[in-house]
């Protein structure tokens, strides 16, 4: 497992920490490393910008892990943003060729990101701190 | 059309057709909470079996666990199509028992509905991974259609090569837009309808047998 990312000096008091992950380092990691590295991230109050994005595979477990670590008074769930597929990937042959659908990814606490507007070219967050 | 679109085309529909020949074919009712798919889910039922499916509520996450009514055999233009239907519980990346709190509940009941809701989602996720055939993926037509949600769950049923039915649902409510639904998702087949009313739900039998059958 990939180890966090660890903040250099003390925490801050106040703001809310963004780490922006390349995709040549979630490459590295096998589809359950990214989900639990995502949700580790976020489970501590981060927002998680992924450079490549997450494939549906990986998207469907990341919903499922997250149902699991919700707890009352607790982790609530995340809040996640991408643009829509330009063109989605329809049949076999799309996956045979490869089409690289990956999109730039926002992911952060659901009790502390709100989507203010969202179309297929622009996303507008606001984002609070804890 | 191009060669490769054609060769695309032709795996899909022998793919879907191998689907096909393996049994009724389930069909899962997907989308958010609170779009309607039980009160739809209900309609195709009551329609065709005169049984309905599960209860239906305006507080969120009524639906917990997936259903599934058996053998509905849907007629339309001398076409007959017999599927499994399967309502499932809305989708979503969050679920707050306050959310319920704020709908009237007491917290234990409310802590409680919300550790059943987040299973439930998790229940439907894992049944479109392993066991259904086609979805009817179901949108309150009231509602900005550009969501996280709509956008991943979409995108995880195409990567599935799944046949799937937009239903622009909640027409009869006066700020229903259902050209934002068919603007969302251009590349599916969007149906506007009302499951409360039954608006409409002649035109979504006719894409069902021809979707599903």
């Amino acid at each position: 497992m990939p180890e966090q990312i660890e903040q250099e000096g003390e925490e801050p008091e106040e703001g809310v920490q963004l780490d922006m992950i390349s995709a040549g380092r979630m490459d590295e990691m096998t589809s359950m490393e990214k989900i639990h590295f995502i949700l580790d991230g976020v489970r501590d109050g981060k927002v998680v910008i992924l450079e490549s994005g997450l494939s549906p595979d990986e998207e469907s477990k990341l919903i499922e892990v997250t149902m699991s670590e919700i707890s009352p008074d607790g982790f609530s769930g995340i809040e996640i943003e991408s643009y829509p597929k330009e063109k989605p990937a329809t049949g076999i042959l799309d996956r045979l060729l490869g089409a690289d659908e990956s999109k730039m990814t926002v992911i952060g606490p659901a009790n502390q990101i709100e989507t203010l507007h969202k179309d297929s070219e622009l996303i507008s967050a606001v984002v609070s701190a804890r | 059309m191009g060669i490769i679109a054609e060769i695309r085309t032709s795996i899909s529909e022998t793919v879907n057709s191998i689907f096909a020949d393996q049994g009724t074919a389930r069909i899962g009712i997907y989308g958010p909470p609170n779009a309607g798919k039980t009160t739809l889910a209900n309609r195709i039922a009551r329609d065709w079996t005169d049984e309905a499916m599960g209860a239906e509520s305006q507080i969120p996450h009524e639906t917990r666990r997936a259903h599934r009514k058996e053998d509905v055999t849907i007629e339309r233009n001398g076409n007959s199509v017999t599927l499994d239907i399967v309502d499932t519980p809305g989708v979503t990346t969050k679920v707050d028992y306050q959310e319920f709190v704020d709908f009237g509940m007491e917290k234990d009941d409310a802590v409680e509905r919300s550790r059943e809701a987040t299973e439930g989602v998790a229940e439907a996720m894992h049944w479109l991974k392993e066991d259904i055939d086609g979805v009817i993926y179901v949108l309150d037509s009231s509602l900005d259609p550009f969501t996280q949600v709509n956008t991943m769950l979409t995108g995880i049923i195409e990567s599935r090569d799944l046949p799937i039915l937009i239903i622009a649902n909640k027409v009869d409510l006066d700020d229903a837009s259902p050209g934002r639904i068919e603007q969302a998702f251009p590349q599916h087949e969007t149906v506007p309808l009302s499951g409360q009313e039954g608006d409409n739900v002649d035109e979504l039998y006719e894409r069902i047998a021809e979707k599903f059958g």
